[in-house]
């Protein structure tokens, strides 16, 4: 069996084998679709975004630092 | 007003989400240790042959076994809280972000890529690759997982330690980035390698007394005392170790705030009159009453050590010791981080320079924007001279520049009265262990065995405290001197903050309650079903 083949045999039945660490991933997934999904794009945009180029961001920066 | 609301909702929402990754982060790296000294254990023994060395060697194998699997549901649980934190970076402080971009962005990048790599790759061997790969590649996966955990922690608390005491950067005004200029002082800097150590050595600590109250939990209900007696020898040795260490990085701490941080110093010790042959508060009651500059005594009672906090501070008993007052004041004299004497500047002079700062870069701007080559070039200087203060400029009085008092003072007390009782914890551990009192007959030390499961959340609490003092007793600074909170805060709303503090409040409530459900399933279930 070549190395990749053998990586690949190792990670799957390491996976099926599990038992605590379905419900673990379970909740891992859960947490990054939360995370991802919800909070980043509906809570967390970057107040930068909106700056298309890093000059653009600088200058925006530079604006909120001079006009406290 | 709306301002104010808007730096309160932000501050809360980042402690928050600070304070509940921290909850996991200190397990993984004391436990990864513990994990990887039980089975170079195991392996040891496995290479040695007869019945009695194959019985010790199927002991440590189950020890490390279990733990490990304490060690990955904590894991787990802690994976990607951390990521929330940098979403709030972009989102309510992104002034600060750019500002920083630069430095923040080596040390994270290389975070990201030994989080990544190192761990992912040796975590994965480490639960998979019992019986599929060989002992000793095995044991080598383990220790990579440990020290790959501990070297992510590295990276981020050196970006920590870097907004404590900014070195080896310079300020360009065309991008309003601070650029670096020398990696190695932001990472040899004295205040990252003392941070590094205290750190590291506080999570050991936490994870040898979690260790131990798990261990303890199943002597009173008389399980696995084989594995519990020999857990709990294992952790207090670490334990005491880490403990005696993180004192002692404590010192070393303190000194570094006195230098670089006088401010906080002055907050942790309630001071504000400060003085030579200045004592140490062991125990006080502050006065809620007490303001800057009134000159009442601080305290409504107190019990000092003489002489102990210039010690502390300077290394000299008859050292001198600015308080608040004398922060704010200046006149006295101190040693700057080159070695040179000088005298302090007074709050309203920081203040003066600071917005001279401010005022050069609007100059320099406008310069850069007109093409004015000479006006560009005499701003730049003007920002140069004066940008040590930038963020005094932001200030609008010296009440601004101290940080909650009360709140500093009363952390720094329950942290360093835990950490000296863990030292005794883990003698007391220790010394009952040799006496073999943790053997059948255990029972007797009843006593030790609640103590030490009451000591898991204190141990927490201690933990908890150390990032309180540390980050609420550097306000009002995102970055020391440069950047205060009311500088780096993006222009979003207070309530959105709120509303994601609850969100965040919510969610996360309901899966730390699953995920310790599923750790504590385990704890149950406990050694019987490792094979």
């Amino acid at each position: 069996m070549n190395v990749f083949k053998r990586i690949y045999a190792f990670y799957y039945t390491g996976f099926k084998e599990m038992t605590v660490g379905r419900s673990l991933w379970l909740i891992i997934l859960i947490k990054l679709f939360i995370i991802f999904f919800i909070l980043k794009l509906f809570f967390f945009k970057s107040d930068l975004s909106d700056c298309k180029t890093p000059r653009e961001k600088s200058n925006k920066v530079i604006e909120n630092l001079l006009n406290y | 007003m709306v301002l104010s609301a808007l730096i309160d909702a932000s501050r809360l929402q980042f402690a928050l989400t600070a304070m509940f990754h921290w909850i996991f982060v200190p397990l993984t790296l004391g436990l990864g240790f513990i994990v990887a000294f039980m089975e170079t254990k195991y392996y040891l023994f496995s290479k040695k042959e007869g019945i009695e060395n194959s019985e010790k060697a199927g002991l440590w194998k189950k020890l490390t076994k279990f733990w490990a699997r304490i060690f990955a549901i904590n894991f787990a649980v802690g994976v990607a809280t951390g990521i929330i934190l940098e979403f709030q970076f972009g989102t309510n402080w992104s002034n600060y972000s750019w500002f920083v971009g630069d430095i923040f962005g080596a040390p994270l990048a290389i975070e990201g890529i030994f989080a990544f790599f190192m761990e992912s790759t040796f975590f994965a061997v480490m639960y998979f690759g019992w019986d599929k790969v060989s002992k000793k590649f095995h044991l080598a996966s383990t220790w990579l997982t440990a020290i790959g955990a501990n070297l992510s922690a590295v990276w981020i608390l050196i970006a920590n330690a870097w907004m404590q005491y900014p070195v080896g950067m310079e300020f360009n005004p065309d991008t309003a980035r601070n650029e670096m200029i020398n990696f190695a002082d932001v990472v040899f800097s004295p205040v990252a390698m003392n941070k590094l150590f205290h750190t590291a050595t506080s999570a050991y600590m936490l994870a040898s007394v979690v260790v131990i109250g798990i261990s303890c939990w199943y002597l009173l209900k008389d399980r696995n005392r084989i594995y519990a007696v020999k857990s709990i020898k294992v952790a207090a040795v670490f334990g005491l170790i880490s403990a005696v260490l993180l004192a002692y990085s404590g010192d070393g701490s303190a000194y570094n705030v006195a230098k670089h941080q006088p401010m906080k110093l002055a907050a942790m010790e309630g001071l504000y009159q400060g003085g030579t042959a200045a004592p140490l508060v062991g125990f006080a009651l502050l006065d809620p009453d007490k303001e800057i500059g009134d000159g009442e005594d601080p305290y409504l009672f107190s019990i000092s050590i003489p002489k102990a906090l210039s010690f502390l501070a300077t290394r000299d008993f008859n050292g001198f010791v600015p308080g608040i007052d004398d922060i704010i004041n200046g006149g006295y004299t101190y040693t700057d981080r080159n070695g040179n004497e000088k005298v302090a500047v007074p709050f309203e002079q920081k203040r003066e320079r600071g917005l001279l700062a401010i005022e050069a870069l609007k100059e320099y701007s406008k310069a850069a924007r007109t093409g004015n080559d000479s006006l560009k070039m005499s701003a730049a200087s003007a920002l140069e001279d004066n940008f040590e203060y930038f963020g005094y400029g932001y200030l609008d009085s010296a009440e601004e520049s101290v940080p909650p008092v009360a709140l500093t003072f009363y952390t720094f007390r329950i942290m360093v009265t835990l950490g000296a009782y863990f030292i005794l914890f883990f003698i007391i551990a220790l010394y009952l262990h040799r006496k073999g009192a943790f053997t059948a007959e255990g029972k007797k030390v009843k006593w030790f065995l609640y103590l030490a499961i009451i000591s898991v959340p204190l141990v927490y609490i201690c933990s908890q405290s150390g990032w309180i003092v540390a980050e609420v007793g550097r306000q009002p600074w995102t970055i020391q001197d440069l950047l205060p909170v009311q500088a780096a805060v993006s222009g979003v709303s207070a309530s959105n903050v709120y509303t994601t503090v609850a969100i965040f409040f919510v969610l996360f409530t309901i899966l730390l309650v699953a995920e310790l459900k599923i750790m504590f399933n385990q704890i149950k279930k406990g050694f019987e079903n490792i094979k």
